[in-house]
């Protein structure tokens, strides 16, 4: 067996009498498109949060290629290879798209605590950032601000500033929420034209995303894994359709 | 569509190459403040003061206008920069006007970096109410330490030799000091603009707009705050350190939540996170409060808060503000 990208071992987190996340083993193997699924309130965006950083566990580790980084700070582990998008947009609103991914690409090659030479004379953050945008269909919006934008074209810039930072690990989380169906496609083909080297974990609540994208699924309940396999068997799985697709309206 | 080009060829990208290429209006501040000079002589006494003014604003539009950091206590820095100069001075220890400059921006760099470190961990109301307690408790020491500070009386008639050991320092026609602070202001303006125009002025604002996405794309937020803040106090220092050497005394005044609250006022008022909006504001509110203290002596100051209240509720980013969102309108109209 390969070594995995994103581990976690007896992963918890309490808050107060409140357990988000129970025992959590989780493996994320290079290249992977994996999906977590699960009712709201189970503990995804949790998961995501201890994942990144963001939260401490209150017990259990997380490894990055084998390394224990359950200590290592949020910013740390971006430097590590460790991104994330938001479920709801954090964006730097006042400033153009092109900005947007300027900052994130100039954290990563370390242009930005540069005082002297005009940000816009860093040819290679700029290309890169450019690069980026073409790739996603938003080269025409690049000088626009934030708040000019859709919102599906805002959620483009959000994985965006993510694909910036070259991760190795990519989090997205509720990639398509809050989008339009008529557009919803248009983060779909991103999604799925992404590096094949990166290891993706996405959580949504589409199924139609998650079982045309997912390899594999993890499905959460109450912070605790429910179940995990291929699509195949989490759609077939009696119980994982009782709690979840059920509710969910698939039948 | 092309997609052949270069994508450093795209509009956005060239923009943004050069957004920090000199403008010809650029120059207007500059000219105006050398005309200011030749054509009013007998008022450089209050030309100097703007352009102290001026510097001050600028040192706070760093911390709050491109960083973010709110705060109430700028006044401290500002303080701290006099008090060098003025103790120094009293003392007999070093009065030569320029390396006095930057002792008094060290001391103020100091306590910007030592407060910054302890002060940063926190965020809006918060850092608000404990800029204004650091500044109090400096203000309170200078009240106190009346042996080296003189206490509520301050400290008169320092003595200032002649800048480069030519220019004598006149408190009566202040030609000398109107040049020297314009020429320090001068300085101080194209190293903001340089700063705020490179990668680091830009992650500055990217820490404005959203702190928690700055740490998701891994950038030392902290650090950078600091560093920024540890700046924008030098430069307060030196507005302070200039301010005691053009008037030749320090007082309580120059540490007072009068000053700070006056700076914020003036920045907004001119519209913050431009570069220019120190200029226009400390120029506006200079002239207003001039003009409305000639029309009503006992209540100019109502006049005052009534502009405010207007700017708060229709012009949030200030008279820049209004202007640019004036030009974008006659933009949309030409081109409908």
């Amino acid at each position: 067996m390969t070594e995995p990208l994103l581990e976690t071992r007896a992963l918890s987190r309490n808050f107060g009498a409140l357990a988000a996340a129970r025992d959590i083993n989780f493996r994320l193997e290079p290249g992977a498109r994996h999906a977590l699924i699960g009712p709201n309130g189970a503990g995804k965006t949790t998961f995501i949060n201890l994942l990144t950083g963001v939260l401490q566990p209150t017990e259990g580790q997380v490894f990055l290629k084998g390394h224990d980084i359950t200590g290592v700070a949020q910013a740390q582990r971006v430097k590590l290879g460790v991104a994330r998008t938001f479920q709801i947009n954090r964006l730097f609103r006042g400033l153009s798209v092109l900005e947007n991914v300027y900052i994130a690409v100039a954290e990563r090659l370390g242009a930005a605590p540069s005082m002297v030479v005009p940000a816009g004379q860093r040819g290679d953050v700029v290309e890169e950032a450019m690069q980026l945008l073409e790739m996603l269909k938003l080269a025409d919006d690049a000088g626009h601000r934030i708040s000019e934008l859709p919102y599906g074209r805002q959620r483009l810039v959000e994985l965006a500033i993510a694909l910036g930072l070259k991760p190795e690990v990519l989090l997205l989380d509720e990639p398509a929420a809050g989008v339009p169906s008529a557009e919803s496609h248009i983060i779909l083909d991103a999604v799925a034209a992404l590096p094949k080297h990166i290891g993706v974990l996405i959580i949504d609540h589409d199924m139609d995303l998650v079982f045309r994208f997912a390899e594999r699924i993890t499905v959460m309940v109450s912070g605790a894994i429910f179940a995990e396999g291929t699509p195949r068997e989490i759609g077939a799985n009696p119980e994982v359709r009782a709690v979840y697709l059920g509710q969910a309206g698939h039948g | 569509m092309s997609v052949t080009t270069s994508a450093s060829a795209h509009p956005a990208a060239l923009a943004l190459a050069g957004r920090h290429r000199v403008r010809w209006w650029e120059a207007i501040p500059w000219i105006l403040a050398l005309a200011f000079f030749f054509a009013f002589p007998r008022n450089l006494g209050f030309g100097t003061d703007l352009l102290v003014t001026i510097l001050f604003a600028l040192s706070l539009d760093l911390a709050l206008g491109y960083a973010g950091i709110v705060t109430l206590g700028h006044a401290a820095f500002f303080g701290a920069g006099a008090y060098t100069v003025g103790i120094l001075a009293h003392e007999g220890i070093w009065t030569e006007p320029i390396t006095s400059l930057i002792l008094a921006a060290c001391v103020a760099a100091f306590i910007g970096l030592a407060s910054g470190l302890v002060l940063l961990r926190t965020t809006g109301l918060t850092l608000l109410m404990l800029t204004l307690c650091t500044m109090g408790l400096l203000e309170e020491s200078a009240n106190m330490g009346a042996a080296y500070t003189g206490g509520f009386d301050g400290l008169p008639s320092l003595p200032i030799p002649p800048l480069l050991g030519l220019f004598e320092f006149n408190p009566l026609y202040p030609k000398t000091q109107y040049l020297y602070v314009l020429a320090v202001l001068f300085i101080c303006f194209v190293f903001t603009r340089t700063l705020v125009y490179s990668p680091f002025g830009q992650s500055l604002t990217g820490i404005r707009e959203n702190t928690l996405r700055m740490h998701a794309v891994g950038a030392p937020v902290r650090a950078r705050l600091v560093i920024c803040y540890t700046i924008s106090a030098a430069m307060a220092g030196i507005a302070g350190g200039i301010w005691a050497q053009a008037n030749a005394y320090v007082n309580l005044s120059t540490l007072g939540l009068e000053r700070a609250a006056t700076v914020l006022i003036i920045l907004v008022l001119g519209g913050y996170g431009r570069l220019y909006g120190a200029f226009i504001g400390a120029v506006a509110y200079m002239a207003l409060s001039h003009f409305l203290a000639r029309v009503y002596p006992t209540a100019w100051q109502l006049g005052l808060g009534l502009l405010l209240v207007l700017i708060a509720l229709f012009a949030r980013n200030g008279i820049l503000g209004l202007w640019d969102s004036l030009r974008r309108r006659l933009r949309r109209k030409r081109a409908s």
